[in-house]
């Protein structure tokens, strides 16, 4: 598989997090520190989704474990790249 | 004793009109919401007519945030939103505010939670997909969920309650709000009910064969109260709500007051009597009919107007002898009476409050609304009442006080008396 630029992945996450977000703002400035629900007040509950849609979107599966990992942009980008790369 | 219990605000998803003015209109003009469903000529349905608002949930972009709407699904919830909303405007109040109401409450019932939701749930389970569900399902599969959104987009802090009692949902969710408000624990309370008939809820009831079926081909003809060619009902789907208060609370704000609660009566037949699961006891109507005119202090002899249930089933002749029975009137003496689901059919849970905000309608605007498709009126209940008194046309009338009932499976009742808001009443 051919490993994607952490750039490329940041900006299309930014589509993916558009409907769970009223901070536009703050989604367009977004980088890899900006945390999903003190900085784009993302309702926690909504995590799941936001990972389901980057399930669909990338064809992966991020299992449980590496889903309670993410809490900003950059590790979300690490768990995408990660799961990118392992057969499945 | 107690408060006065006012009226001040209506929001409507109907068969034929969504809002205030386009139901108001069709109440008016007659006009029918049934419409032919091919796809359930393809379900092989007996019945394949139905009433559908013109809805999609894309009108709630206005009401509910981007976030809030992405992700909701189905319409049942949508027409909730919708409805409780409109009557909130409606009643001279604004969405979208940060404020909590620990004086405002709400009850809003429905028969089935969001069979979309449901459906979806069975599929991913089904293909062993359950975890691909998403945070926003469970909201929508609870029965309150209507309630958990209305109480969430308005910021209500009282009471808020999800009651169901099949097709007297609705009647019975607008007395429980009167009550709270009546005994003192709020002071203003949203209420109404939803329903929408998915293809699974139709295709349950159509087996029973209590369903209109020889009105395919005419479907605006489908639904016919009190008429001799009543086959059974035309399922139909929407949301009704008011928004009731305190009448100081209503004139401290200014607010509107388009009429005025008198009290009501909900009660069961207890299945006892001739009443069963499907049927009701006349013994309990008819003593829910009286108690809801003595707890509203009013007089058989006082009603202008009656809102039947009156669904188009073998029951219509039943009813009125049981109305006739509760108020002694019979004959040309007998109140005027009609049948909102001539036009829009058996909105099941959400039939009471959308009935009851045609019957606020005509209060206010004083007319009383025709009975579509009583060309043929059942000989039966011509014998008991005067044809006159079951109009066919729209006509001019100063409603003072009038009378609504819905019974529901389960041999419940539910009656209520509204009156024309006068300031010394």
């Amino acid at each position: 598989m051919k490993k994607m630029d952490r750039q490329v992945i940041l900006n299309e996450l930014k589509k993916v997090l558009v409907p769970y977000t009223l901070n536009k703002e703050a989604l367009n400035n977004i980088n890899e520190q900006t945390d999903l629900i003190k900085d784009l007040k993302i309702n926690s509950a909504n995590l799941v989704d936001i990972i389901i849609d980057a399930e669909n979107q990338y064809h992966i599966e991020i299992d449980m474990d590496s889903a309670e990992r993410i809490s900003n942009v950059g590790n979300c980008i690490d768990v995408i790249i990660e799961k990118m790369g392992s057969p499945n | 004793m107690g408060s006065r219990v006012v009226v001040t605000g209506l929001g409507v998803v109907a068969p034929n009109g969504v809002g205030i003015p386009a139901f108001l209109a069709a109440l008016k003009n007659g006009s029918s919401g049934v419409k032919y469903m091919p796809k359930y000529q393809e379900l092989n349905f007996n019945c394949q007519v139905c009433g559908m608002p013109e809805f999609e949930l894309s009108d709630l972009e206005s009401y509910l945030s981007e976030v809030a709407l992405y992700g909701l699904r189905g319409s049942t919830i949508g027409y909730a939103v919708k409805a409780a909303a409109d009557a909130w405007l409606d009643a001279g109040n604004t969405l979208n505010n940060e404020e909590l109401l620990w004086e405002t409450g709400c009850v809003f019932g429905n028969s089935v939670a969001d069979t979309e939701a449901m459906k979806r749930i069975i599929e991913f389970v089904d293909a062993k997909q359950a975890r691909k569900l998403g945070s926003r399902i469970v909201e929508q599969l609870m029965n309150s969920g209507a309630t958990a959104y209305i109480s969430g987009l308005l910021g209500l802090g009282n009471r808020v309650i999800t009651n169901s009692a099949a097709c007297a949902t609705g009647s019975q969710a607008v007395l429980m709000g009167y009550e709270y408000i009546k005994h003192g624990t709020t002071t203003r309370m949203v209420v109404g009910s939803n329903e929408y008939v998915d293809p699974y809820i139709f295709g349950a009831f159509d087996s029973m064969r209590i369903l209109a079926r020889k009105f395919n081909h005419a479907p605006q003809q489908a639904s016919r109260p009190m008429s001799a060619t009543a086959g059974g009902f035309v399922p139909g789907s929407g949301a009704g709500a008011l928004v009731l208060e305190d009448l100081e609370f209503a004139l401290s704000r200014n607010a509107n007051i388009y009429a005025e609660v008198l009290g009501g009566e909900t009660n069961s037949g207890g299945q006892r009597g001739g009443g069963t699961m499907t049927s009701p006891n006349p013994e309990g109507v008819v003593s829910c009919i009286k108690n809801a005119l003595k707890n509203a202090g009013v007089e058989g002899k006082d009603i202008d107007l009656i809102s039947g249930h009156l669904p188009a089933t073998a029951a219509d002749k039943m009813e009125i002898e049981n109305w006739a029975a509760s108020l002694n009137r019979y004959g040309d003496d007998f109140p005027l009476t009609n049948s909102v689901k001539s036009m829009i059919g058996h909105c099941l849970s959400a039939a009471g409050s959308i009935e009851i905000v045609a019957l606020i309608l005509q209060i206010m605007h004083k007319f009383v609304h025709p009975n579509i498709n009583l060309e043929d009126p059942n000989p039966e209940i011509a014998k008991i009442v005067s044809l006159e008194r079951l109009p066919t046309k729209c006509i001019s009338k100063d409603i003072k006080i009038a009378a609504k009932a819905n019974f529901g499976f389960g041999d419940v009742n539910t009656c209520l008396v509204f009156s024309k808001y006068e300031k010394n009443g």
